[in-house]
């Protein structure tokens, strides 16, 4: 019986990735020219219109946008758990270690899916199945990609929950999601997705859902674990806060394009694309006394009917009559940045 | 000061003519029962316990808390949708609880609710005519002999919607729109004092500051009083006049925005803040970051003593004996309740903005 015992803390052995040639020396993660539609009853909405970035280890991207800018369908493009249809990606590609991911067969992809690139969801509660076992959910992983058994998973699952700072994990791997508090969901979360030792994990509004002393926790946590494991971080949200504090570069989104990549103190400190600089000014901030609230007019647009030009055009304070019909490619901005927007100079300067 | 242990924090002038509403020692106790047909009270959730503030006319009370803390719950209190377990509640001098339904109706007038789920608080088969003129029907003497359609127009256009708009549904508007429809509802019966529970934090950033914005200039435009609860502390520093921490039911610490954010003593108001990230990457490690350790206590068993003692890093015996009261301590100018509280900043800007108005 002991030696049948496959060796789990060697890792995969039988991995089937094992036959594709991932390059060491190739960028972590590249996102190149990203395209994704969806085919509604009013017709084609492109969710995501060329995005592309890249990642190296141990760096943080943060992907800051409202709802509907296309930021989780970006993620969930690169992670291949778009549903398709209505889903359709329209172009592009997504390349771990220089291998494109979305070429690749679905059998294979399946291994990269928490093996090499993890996914860190918003709202726990829903995200575990409330039937099993916090250890059982988590052990999964460790039974269904390594081959084993329930007791060394179990062992694993339980180091698992130590290492994301859940007391007395001994003792809680047998719990059901609901006896967590939302901050200690969070952390099983992460530790499902830290569980098989990826290199890139991509967390879509990890906090969101929780108060603001626990998300400092988490973000902290998440924070140390990044650092000791050399993990690329793609952290996806809304919260202008959060990103100042733990992205190294951002990726403006907005209505399904990028409309703005800088490192993070280029952007806070001179944004060179109105609508990073409207968002900055519209936001209240705790550490400065009330002021008027600089307002972006109107609603962004719908994706299914788009106005002409610029997206931005109909709510910006930079207008003129070019950007209502000609749309601004990524335009080059000094010291390695980048800026949707004919008049990001004027932007700058401002 | 008379060293008055008992309950009594500062006596609070009930006939003012400039106070709208003065809540006293409100508390509000859920049983916890067991069993189906006979059931017994096993316990209760202090959801609010022993909460006293005064509003003024024209002002704003931001309420901050993290969820559990029983705001919510306090704000319902203030709408008369649950009767409080003890202590009383006076709105523009009239005592709340113990009213007959009638009685309870007109007073209800003067105090509305704007929820926080636009999706949610709106019926799907009402029509934006119906939804704003709905408190019409139940006080139509406040239509005051005008035209109800023509009424509700006009508030439409107060909140900034576009007053043609009054036959299509909820479903049409988008989420800010949705909940310009909730406040004109709120509005609709004039009311002096809005309850404002999580009003913003459904939506996205670059609408939130639209419906921030409505809400100041509606509050110069009828000299309404808010009640404004969130969690988020940087919207509610920007509207509030005064600001009241709250923890596991108690108020952990209360005075004016800049007591409370330039110098706060309580230390769950120091972790609070220190816990907001600032849209600023150039403070990075720069702030003094207080990572508080574990949960918020289940309210149905609250720690003795001081309720934030499990968490507090400040902590010491006599804090697990004794309840401190909320009162004005030795180096503060407002009231805390903690026994060793001591003003520490917590948020510096880096670049003060100018020309602060007083």
């Amino acid at each position: 019986m002991t030696d049948t015992k496959p060796d789990v803390t060697a890792g995969p052995a039988k991995s089937p990735l094992r036959n594709v040639a991932f390059d060491p020396s190739a960028p972590l993660l590249e996102v190149e020219d990203l395209a994704v539609e969806f085919h509604t009853r009013d017709g084609v909405a492109r969710a995501v219109n060329g995005v592309s970035f890249s990642l190296s280890e141990g760096e943080t991207l943060g992907i800051l946008g409202e709802s509907g800018c296309g930021k989780s369908v970006t993620a969930q493009a690169i992670m291949g758990i778009l549903d398709t249809p209505p889903a359709r990606i329209a172009g592009g590609e997504v390349r771990y270690r220089g291998v494109d991911l979305l070429s690749m067969d679905e059998k294979l992809r399946r291994h990269v899916r928490a093996n090499k690139i993890a996914m860190i969801f918003q709202d726990a509660l829903s995200s575990l199945n409330p039937v099993f076992t916090v250890g059982w959910q988590l052990a999964e992983s460790f039974r269904v990609h390594q081959g084993a058994d329930r007791k060394q998973a179990k062992q694993r699952a339980v180091e698992m929950l130590d290492l994301v700072g859940i007391p007395a994990a001994k003792n809680r791997v047998d719990d059901f999601p609901h006896q967590f508090s939302g901050g200690m969901r969070q952390r099983v979360m992460i530790a499902m997705a830290l569980s098989l030792k990826p290199d890139v994990i991509i967390a879509d509004e990890p906090t969101t859902a929780l108060d603001v002393t626990v998300q400092a926790q988490v973000m902290q946590l998440l924070a140390d674990l990044q650092q000791e494991m050399r993990l690329g971080l793609i952290l996806i949200t809304h919260d202008m806060g959060v990103v100042a504090d733990v992205a190294d570069k951002i990726c403006v989104m907005y209505a399904g394009n990028a409309v703005e990549q800088a490192d993070v103190y280029q952007t806070y400190e001179s944004p060179a694309h109105p609508y990073t600089r409207a968002l900055l000014e519209s936001i209240p901030r705790v550490d400065q006394k009330g002021q008027e609230l600089t307002v972006i007019k109107g609603l962004p647009p719908a994706l299914v009917n788009p106005p002409p030009g610029c997206l931005f055009h109909p709510r910006c304070t930079f207008a003129r009559d070019r950007c209502k019909v000609e749309a601004p490619p990524l335009y080059p901005v000094p010291g390695g940045r980048a800026s949707a927007c004919h008049y990001w100079e004027e932007v700058m300067a401002k | 000061m008379t060293t008055d242990t008992t309950r009594a924090q500062e006596p609070l002038p009930v006939d003012d003519d400039d106070v709208v509403l003065t809540v006293r020692d409100v508390k509000k106790y859920f049983p916890l029962t067991q069993g189906i047909v006979f059931k017994r009270t096993i316990g209760h959730v202090k959801a609010v316990d022993g909460v006293s503030f005064q509003l003024h006319k024209g002002e704003t009370l931001g309420i901050v808390g993290e969820s559990g803390c029983g705001k919510s719950t306090l704000g319902r209190l203030l709408m008369g949708l649950e009767a409080p377990t003890e202590g009383s509640i006076r709105l523009l001098g009239h005592e709340m609880a113990g009213l007959k339904p009638s009685q309870m109706r007109a007073l209800r007038r003067d105090i509305q609710i704007v929820l926080q789920d636009p999706y949610s608080s709106l019926d799907p088969r009402m029509t934006v005519g119906d939804i704003v003129g709905e408190p019409f029907d139940i006080h139509p003497q406040a239509l005051e002999g005008r035209e109800r359609r023509k009424v509700v127009q006009e508030l439409l256009d107060v909140v900034g919607l576009n007053p043609d708009h009054v036959n299509r549904y909820p479903h049409q508007f988008s989420g800010g729109q949705r909940q310009r429809i909730g406040i004109a509802r709120a509005l609709s019966l004039k009311p002096k004092v809005i309850v404002c529970d999580e009003p913003v934090s459904a939506l996205d950033v670059s609408v939130q500051a639209q419906v921030v914005n409505l809400f100041e200039r509606l509050q110069d435009e009828f000299g309404l009083s808010y009640v404004f609860i969130a969690h988020d502390l940087s919207v509610v520093r920007h509207i509030s006049d005064r600001v009241m921490v709250m923890y596991l039911g108690k108020t952990m610490e209360i005075g004016n925005e800049d007591q409370i954010y330039g110098e706060p003593t309580h230390p769950y108001t120091q972790a609070l803040l220190s816990a907001v990230p600032v849209p600023d990457p150039r403070m990075k490690g720069r702030r003094d970051h207080i990572v508080l350790e574990g949960d918020v206590p289940s309210p149905a068993n609250p720690p003795s003593g001081c309720r934030f003692r499990t968490r507090c890093w400040k902590a010491e015996d006599i804090c697990a004996q004794e309840e401190p009261l909320l009162q004005i301590r030795e180096k503060a100018d407002h009231p805390s309740a903690c026994h060793f509280a001591q003003p520490r900043e917590i948020i510096r800007a880096i670049d003060e903005p100018e020309g602060q108005d007083a």
